[in-house]
């Protein structure tokens, strides 16, 4: 009699909400509409502030090391190649990872980022 | 607004010492800047508190508004992180109310925009960098080192590859500081320039004014984007480091 009396509509709303749920668990990543402009603003600081490390590094290593314009020539081109990269890196799905996994490393561990860095 | 010479439109980033403070040779004021930090903590103390004081099944507005903040870092976490960023959620989600409600607080009139202080972005993105830096070396000793050499490179490439990552590393704080601050500084800038040709232009201070209208909805759009920027962009490093590639 207890039993038949807890059978309520609460568990029945229940039951029902943890379908809605699993079903959005699913669905959550595709539904992200305001991935486009989140990373048209993300990108364009990326360049410049991988250049100002390049910059500032070779400014540095110049002043310790006394090789007045080589370093900061060098470390310019290496922070302009790094600025690209993280562009590159950000818009074709690696994420902000530095470096990349290998094919079948990604499929192993890094599901639930890929899905996420792909809809990016 | 009509004596433009007086009226500048960076004044309002100026900070000022409210109570005068000296630790030995530092200056330790606290300022408005420290003051609208403040502000900001106990906002968003009340809000969480008040919120979350009923425990209601059927929610109130307040308790509504809760939910939503903690669904959406909660959700922000599982798509990026994922189960094992559970522990990070206390993190992410202060970072996160932080930034937002500082740069909604610099929407309100006569208030101060603590995030137009690359100092004050800075500090953030800092202790996150390093927080996360030393996450990666918790987690996985010496191996962190293997983060700056991708896995399956030619040996020839190292020397070439090694500085642009460690490049593409260090500038992580840098290009999450000056996003935020950037972004605040030109539009707080931007609203206050247009905004003083209101009252320059007469009859047609209409079309100034209507601009500044449409210019203050964009600017709480990125005071809510820059907010979420930052909080994925910490999501993201803390994955780097917990998982490396």
């Amino acid at each position: 009699m207890f039993d038949n009396q807890s059978k309520t509509p609460l568990e029945e709303l229940d039951t029902k909400l943890r379908k809605v749920n699993a079903k959005n668990l699913n669905q959550r990543s595709d539904t992200r509409s305001d991935q486009g402009f989140g990373i048209a603003v993300r990108i364009g600081v990326d360049i410049v502030a991988a250049l100002a490390v390049g910059v500032g590094l070779g400014l540095l290593l110049d002043n310790w090391l006394n090789t007045k314009p080589w370093m900061l020539i060098l470390f310019f081109i290496l922070g302009a190649v790094a600025g690209l990269l993280n562009v590159f890196r950000s818009i074709s799905g690696h994420g902000y990872a530095v470096g990349y996994a290998s094919p079948e490393l990604k499929n192993v561990s890094g599901s639930n980022t890929n899905k996420h860095a792909g809809n990016r | 607004m009509a004596d433009g010479k007086e009226q500048s439109p960076l004044e309002q980033f100026e900070i000022k010492p409210l109570i005068e403070l000296k630790l030995g040779n530092f200056d330790i004021s606290y300022t408005n800047s420290a003051l609208f930090m403040t502000v900001t903590f106990f906002l968003i103390v009340g809000f969480l508190l008040l919120g979350t004081r009923k425990r209601a099944s059927v929610p109130s507005r307040l308790q509504v508004m809760v939910e939503l903040s903690y669904e959406f870092i909660a959700g922000l976490i599982r798509d990026t992180i994922g189960a094992e960023g559970r522990k990070y959620f206390p993190f992410i989600f202060s970072v996160f109310m932080f930034v937002l409600v500082g740069n909604l607080l610099g929407m309100t009139p006569y208030s101060f925009t603590f995030t137009s202080h690359i100092i004050v972005t800075f500090a953030l993105a800092s202790v996150i960098f390093i927080g996360v830096t030393i996450l990666g070396f918790c987690k996985h000793g010496m191996h962190f080192f293997s983060f700056f050499l991708p896995p399956g490179t030619p040996w020839m490439m190292a020397p070439l590859l090694v500085p642009i990552e460690v490049i593409s590393y260090l500038s992580r704080p840098i290009s999450l500081s000056v996003r935020l601050f950037a972004n605040m500084l030109a539009g707080h800038t931007l609203l206050k320039v247009i905004a003083s040709f209101i009252g320059l232009l007469g009859v047609y201070g209409v079309l100034p004014l209507a601009l500044v209208t449409a210019l203050t909805g964009l600017e709480i759009l990125i005071a809510f984007l820059q907010a979420y920027v930052f909080a994925i962009l910490t999501c993201l490093y803390i994955n780097d480091a917990l998982k490396l590639h």
